[in-house]
């Protein structure tokens, strides 16, 4: 596992692996066995929880009490517990979604199958629909947090600090609800390092990875190919990051040779920009990250040191994700191909827009096409794309079937139509005081 | 001198953040860098996008890593959760915005290797 060494006079100095086994919900499952199974990962982090995705698994759960963690962490568990257990590869993940302790007790129950004996913690806290003020005002405009729709779900962006005490039980996998991307990351390198998460400097180092690793394979040349100009060897066998990290807040980026995908300079900087709104302050719970000091260093083919994060004292409040109801979106389309087909599909587009007027809702109307073979401009095919976004879903679905109809009420030659319709959930946020968030950890065990 | 098209000299990444993009641009040769600060500017950026953007981009100069960071507020039609837009991240935006024309390097300033 990590090299450990020991320096004279001073403390053990070691350098902790750490993996990215998913950068979101539907992220491929094998390159995060391959990893377990070949890198020697102390920890692997599966990032899992996009910001709606909390709020659509507070619906299920809802629904039925026993769900509303993701959606495949049955898959998750069956693929990587066995090889993590084998390995000594502690698995941190906010699979929990809006239920960590269904979670962790379904991961229980692989384990138990498996028969292997595993413990999990599991991190709680995050929840706060309850402690809020739906008439306060939200970040995005001022308007009240419960003026768009009914509020479903208020989760806090829980910080490392909510993390370490669920990995200094010892447990083999830790679970957690709703916590901020890079504090997945930080936790189990400053529970490893024994790094004070009060220090900036090096809340700042393990953010910064966290950062660069959270989206998984966006480091290593996924989300990056665009051919002639950016080309990325083996891209279907694209594998997931790591990070060896020392005490000292030493980086060096890595993969697993013989995986698709590069890790290089631009990969790395693609990343390291990647939805930071201000480069001198990114905010997390845990630090406020400036980058304007990192350096990048490829030191050998899929290898790049990154040095440089500094760090500020962390915010004073935690930023909370507000989940509201905002309707049902329907979306639509039929195609047309030939001749014409352009000007076809936009007169059904027109003749839509028409039999929808006393909707009364504004439709999105796209024609999409693809050029033939050969033809030079000429558009072969193309695809007339109706989306609504409607408070009821018989409202939606009468918009579906609009453009349905246009088999037999339409231009000529239209095919192929799908329809499909899914309830919104929006999001807008506001800010919780600390000390009106109590994150908890629960351990639950296969002896 | 004829201008370029900055795919063709830059690479670039999109982000969002609710409803605001954020553009990340870098150029494929360093020493193409200082051409890309004086070329690529805030106002180019809105200009491209037109309407659809509908506040002030705002453009963050990271000359540690060559990079520009445009974060552009109200520019994907209410964010991806109630966007009707066929990519309704906004992840397309960086290839969008590669179609952007410059004047050429040579034009704005020497440089050994434009």
């Amino acid at each position: 596992m990590s090299e450990a060494t020991t320096v004279e006079g001073g403390p053990e100095l070691r350098s902790v692996r750490i993996g990215s086994g998913a950068g979101f919900a539907g992220d491929r499952i094998q390159p995060a066995v391959d990893l377990v199974r070949e890198a020697a990962l102390d920890d692997l982090v599966l990032e899992c929880l996009a910001e709606r995705t909390i709020a659509l698994a507070q619906l299920r759960r809802q629904s039925d009490p026993s769900m509303g963690y993701d959606g495949r962490a049955e898959q998750w568990f069956r693929a990587l517990l066995p090889v993590a257990l084998d390995q000594g590869t502690r698995i941190v993940s906010n699979l929990g979604a809006a239920n960590p302790l269904g979670a962790g007790r379904l991961a229980i129950a692989v384990a138990r199958e498996m028969g292997r004996s595993c413990t999990v913690a599991v991190v709680t806290g995050d929840d706060v629909l309850d402690a809020l003020d739906l008439d306060s005002p939200c970040l995005e405009d001022g308007r009240p947090l419960n003026a768009r729709g009914p509020v479903v779900s208020a989760n806090a962006y829980l910080g490392a600090d909510a993390i370490t005490p669920a990995l200094a039980t010892g447990a083999a996998v830790v679970l957690t609800g709703r916590v901020a991307d890079p504090s997945l990351f930080l936790a189990p390198l400053a529970d490893r390092l024994g790094w004070d998460l009060s220090d900036p400097a090096t809340s700042a180092h393990g953010t910064l990875v966290g950062h660069l690793l959270e989206c998984g394979s966006q480091l290593t040349g996924g989300y990056f190919a665009d051919p002639g100009q950016k080309d990325v060897p083996d891209l279907a066998t694209v594998g997931y990051p790591w990070a060896d990290v020392s005490a000292s807040g030493e980086i060096v980026l890595g993969k697993l040779p013989g995986t698709g995908g590069l890790l290089d300079r631009r990969t790395v900087r693609e990343q390291l920009l990647y939805e930071i709104g201000d480069p001198g302050a990114y905010l997390t719970p845990d630090v406020v990250l400036d980058l304007y000091g990192v350096t990048l260093t490829e030191t050998a083919t899929d290898r790049v040191r990154v040095a440089g994060a500094a760090g500020r004292t962390r915010p004073v409040q935690l930023k909370v994700s507000v989940g509201y109801q905002a309707g049902h979106r329907a979306e639509a389309g039929i195609s047309y191909a030939g001749p014409g087909c352009v000007e076809r599909a936009r007169l059904a587009g027109e003749v839509v827009r028409e039999r929808l007027a006393t909707l009364g809702k504004e439709l999105r109307i796209d024609v999409v096409g693809s050029l033939s073979e050969g033809a030079e401009g000429e558009v072969a095919q193309c695809w007339l794309r109706v989306a609504g976004l409607v408070r009821s879903l018989d409202a939606a679905e009468t918009i579906c079937h609009k453009v349905e109809s246009l088999y037999t009420n339409g231009p000529a030659g239209g095919g192929g139509v799908r329809t499909h319709v899914i309830e919104v959930i929006g999001i807008v946020s506001t800010l919780v005081d600390r000390d009106a968030v109590n994150p908890e950890t629960t351990l639950l065990e296969v002896p | 001198m004829s201008d370029v098209r900055l795919w063709d000299f830059a690479h670039a990444r999109a982000g969002d953040k609710g409803d605001t993009s954020i553009l990340s641009v870098f150029p494929l040769s360093d020493s193409n860098y200082p051409w890309l600060v004086h070329e690529l500017t805030a106002e180019r950026v809105q200009q491209h996008f037109g309407e659809e953007f509908r506040a002030e981009v705002r453009r963050f100069e990271v000359p540690n890593v060559h990079g520009l960071q445009f974060v552009c507020r109200q520019a994907l039609a209410g964010g991806v959760t109630t966007s009707l837009a066929l990519d309704a991240h906004g992840k397309s935006m960086s290839s969008r915005l590669l179609a952007l024309r410059l004047p050429h390097p040579r034009a704005a300033q020497a440089h050994p290797d434009s």
